[in-house]
């Protein structure tokens, strides 16, 4: 079997005496969507903040392909080809869709520039329907075109790797189905993806396969259906619920 | 060995004004560059309480604490409070304030210029001898630093063992978690930052019994006391202390081993390795 | 991306006539006005250049003392060895390596230490070189004899702004300037979409920190003296400050509108009432954040933009009226 896309090495991340990620192992197949759930607070956003170099790993060890990121720095996993969204969406205000989203194709793992990026741009924003506002300033989008944006923006870099931390969250339904079809056109194109989500709609209409983590372990790993009718992972979800 | 005593000396008011920082920035959030005059000016008064009145210094600190505690507690509520409302985020704050308590560094000290002149001024205070482990030091700096231990310990007592200090505590965490256990956030950073400006008074006063003074010294003392704060971490008081002994002692060390103008050079080459090594600070938290 | 926009060439052509006329000065008056004027024009370069980097930034820098002073020493070490023109290289390069190290010490880390930081960092440079100087040399100040005259610093001062302005119009179009912008926006972003946000930090600064060099360079001669406390005067650094902020930092040329009036007005000041300098200056700081936080030219795109909007206005309110 060819390399994973990325390989995740028994990953730990410590704050003082709480481990929120605990020795966790999974992989990435090459054009692979992979959810990644589990209840709050178990360890998901920790996890992808490891894999884009937000924190760094107290230890173990993340291979992108064949090569070592963890411990790297932001800017750098960025230029080597993951992306992020951000669980809050973030996107730079002052700016106008356009730029927002050259900003990816400019720095990020395509290190376009010029016209070339502003293509890149423009075809993006066509992509996620966001044309016709190109040069609007992004502060006066609505919440869902600036999470369009913050897609559009991590897919101009072309990634290797897309991070998509509940991007879906938020979103009313029928802004859930556009979103939804947008993934999966991105799957379908054989982007390699790990999504962070909570909406177990979305986890069984897209993902190929599914981690779940619970208070920073990895509980279980497999196909979508299985997984999801474990009972540990039952148990993981419920426990939470009494909790609350 | 007296290089030691008299740095350590020197380093218990470099704490008080250091203590009086960390809790302005730590829990009112307001980096107050203008801290060095509130401690000038506390030089000045107890100057004058004890040339035009004979009142000993250290019951001037009866009067100047308070005062400092009242000016301070204003300047907080009508000018830096309003810039903490409107601050859309911290690093705005940070750069309003940082503007803002400039202007009052320049007015403040424009003031005492144009009241005292540009001159030196001391006064002669229990200028006598005492003796520690066979090497004799002024008394007035013996005096100095006992006063300011008493005060640092009250401040300690204060802060851990009273209702409101554990308030004061809670607002240096996390402001809106504070907010939500019912602690009025901006009467707690008033006072913090009022308290902030009396303990730096107190240093001021004491200093002036063994140190000569001017009008526009000022700003390096607010130097002295944001590089112990940053050594000792933002909003430690135990660190302050501790971080103000090491500089008290670098600074002896270089002036009587090397050359008195290279003081700030020193302070300087302390700052940047704390920088480097641990920019959270001595005690200070590693960063989530 | 290459073409230049209307705006883009009516503000070059602007530029160029103000260029010209300054130029002349010097045939027309050679005491007054034009002694105010290169220090008009010094403070121009200053606050461009400072502008340069805390512009986009919004890192307030204390260093610019620092940095013209080590382009004077430059010139006053060199003179009697090497050109002028080459003792000015040699202040650029030495002032962008001091903003290299200063900035890859505190850049990284939050905005205040970078504040504190330079604060003293004028004062620690002129402890250094007067202890070195009375160490090495036993001498206190150096003595700086050219034939350059008065409207030479004009027009050096003159070239050096244009530059600085030329600079700053380039970086705006390149990746620099981009990844400037980005930051400014959100740096979390800037970091994840593959931006090294301390290195084009330290880059800029270090661009900044050499043309403040060249200009103390410049000074050098008009000195004729040099003394560590003149050559680092901090009030350099907090007089930048005040006119560059004075005039608003979002547009390169923004400061100049505060250069022209405060530099005046110190002028006068010092000359007049020396004792109330510190006064005036805290009254702008105060001035600068309670009354114009985005300087006077932000101030009057914020009025401009009332303005744009009240236009359709008046219709409106005449609709409502018969109901």
């Amino acid at each position: 079997m060819s390399t994973p896309a990325l390989t995740v090495n028994a990953a730990r991340k410590q704050f003082g005496g709480l481990v929120a990620v605990n020795d966790v192992d999974f992989e990435v197949r090459e054009g692979e969507l992979l959810g990644l759930i589990g209840p709050n607070g178990s360890g998901k956003t920790t996890m992808l903040n490891l894999i884009s170099g937000a924190l760094k790993p107290t230890a173990g060890e993340i291979r992108l392909g064949a090569e070592r990121i963890s411990g790297k720095s932001p800017h750098e996993i960025a230029q080597k080809g993951v992306a992020r969204t951000f669980q809050l969406v973030r996107v730079l205000p002052s700016m106008s869709a356009e730029r927002n989203v050259m900003a990816g194709a400019v720095f990020g793992h395509a290190r376009l520039w010029g016209d070339e990026a502003r293509d890149v741009a423009r075809d993006l924003l066509a992509r996620v329907g966001l044309e016709k506002r190109a040069h609007l300033p992004v502060s006066a989008l609505t919440y869902i075109d600036q999470k369009r944006i913050e897609l559009a923006r991590a897919l101009a870099s072309n990634p290797k790797l897309l991070l998509l931390d509940e991007w879906l969250a938020g979103l009313n339904p029928s802004e859930l189905q556009i979103g939804i079809s947008l993934i999966e056109e991105l799957g379908n194109e054989g982007r390699t993806i790990i999504m962070v989500e909570h909406v177990m709609d979305a986890i069984r209409a897209l993902c190929d396969r599914c981690v779940v983590m619970n208070t920073g372990h990895k509980i279980a790993e497999g196909e979508v259906g299985a997984v999801l009718s474990d009972p540990e992972v039952m148990r993981a979800y419920l426990g939470d619920d009494e909790d609350a | 060995m007296t290089i030691l005593v008299t740095g350590i000396l020197l380093g218990g008011t470099y704490a008080l004004i250091a203590m009086g920082l960390t809790l302005q920035y730590g829990v009112a959030r307001i980096m107050n560059l203008a801290n060095g005059e509130t401690f000038v000016a506390a030089c000045f008064i107890a100057f004058w309480l004890f040339t035009a009145y004979h009142i000993n210094p250290l019951l001037g600190l009866l009067v100047i604490a308070p005062l400092a505690f009242v000016v301070n507690g204003a300047i907080y509520w009508f000018l830096l409070k309003p810039l903490v409302d409107r601050a859309k985020n911290r690093g705005q704050l940070e750069v309003d304030s940082i503007l803002a308590t400039f202007g009052l560094l320049f007015l403040l000290q424009g003031l005492m210029i144009l009241g005292f002149g540009g001159a030196y001024f001391s006064y002669t205070f229990l200028a006598e001898r005492f003796v520690i482990l066979g090497s004799a030091y002024g008394l007035n700096r013996v005096v100095a630093f006992a006063v300011a231990a008493i005060i640092a310990a009250a401040l300690y007592v204060y802060l851990f063992h009273t209702r409101q200090g554990t308030a004061v505590r809670a607002v240096a965490v996390d402001p809106t978690s504070a907010n939500l256990v019912a602690i009025d956030v901006a009467r707690t950073a008033m006072i913090a930052f009022a308290l902030g400006g009396a303990l730096t008074a107190c240093g001021g006063a004491l200093l002036s019994t063994f140190y000569t003074f001017n009008a526009s010294m000022g700003v390096v003392f607010t130097m002295k006391a944001l590089i112990i704060v940053i050594m000792g971490g933002v909003g430690d008081v135990r660190g302050a202390v501790i971080a103000a002994m090491v500089l008290g002692i670098t600074e002896t060390a270089v002036a009587t081993l090397i050359d008195p103008g290279l003081t700030l050079a020193a302070t300087y080459a302390l700052f940047i390795l704390v920088l480097m090594v641990r920019p959270q600070g001595i005690f200070g938290r590693q960063q989530s | 991306m290459t073409r230049l926009t209307t705006e883009e060439i009516r503000i070059g052509v602007i530029g160029a006539v103000v260029v010209a006329l300054v130029a002349l000065l010097p045939f027309f008056d050679n005491g007054f006005y034009l002694s105010l004027t290169v220090n008009i024009m010094l403070y121009a370069a200053l606050c461009t250049a400072w502008t340069l980097f805390s512009g986009p930034t919004h890192y307030v820098s204390l260093a610019t003392a620092a940095f013209f002073g080590i382009g004077t020493y430059a010139v006053g070490l060199g003179i009697d060895h090497l050109p002028f023109p080459v003792l000015v290289g040699v202040g650029a390069v030495a002032a962008a390596l001091l903003a290299g190290i200063v900035g890859a010490a505190t850049l990284r880390i939050s905005g205040v230490y970078f504040v504190v930081f330079t604060l003293g960092l004028a004062e620690l440079v002129r402890q250094l070189v007067s202890w070195s100087q009375s160490k090495f040399t036993g001498r206190m100040g150096l003595y700086v004899f050219t034939d350059i005259r008065e409207m030479h610093i004009l027009w050096m001062l003159l070239a050096l702004t244009v530059v600085v302005f030329l600079t700053g119009w380039l970086i705006n179009r390149s990746r620099l300037g981009f990844a400037m912008e980005i930051i400014g926006n959100d740096e979390t972003v800037a970091k994840h979409s593959g931006i090294d946000t301390a290195r084009a930090k330290i880059l800029l600064f270090m661009i900044s920190g050499a043309f403040i060099g060249i200009a103390g360079a410049i000074m050098a001669p008009r000195y004729a003296y040099i003394q560590p406390p003149s050559a680092f005067n901090p009030m350099i650094s907090f007089l930048v400050v005040i006119m560059a902020l004075l005039g608003g930092t979002k547009r390169l040329w923004g400061p100049l509108v505060g250069v022209i009036p405060f530099t005046i007005l110190m002028d006068i000041v010092s000359s007049r009432f020396p004792n109330h300098t510190y006064i005036v200056m805290g009254i702008a700081f105060l001035a600068i954040v309670y009354l114009l936080p985005n300087g006077v030219t932000g101030r009057l795109e914020q009025l401009r933009e009332r303005l744009r909007h009240r236009q359709p206005k008046p219709e409106a309110v005449s609709e409502e009226k018969p109901a």
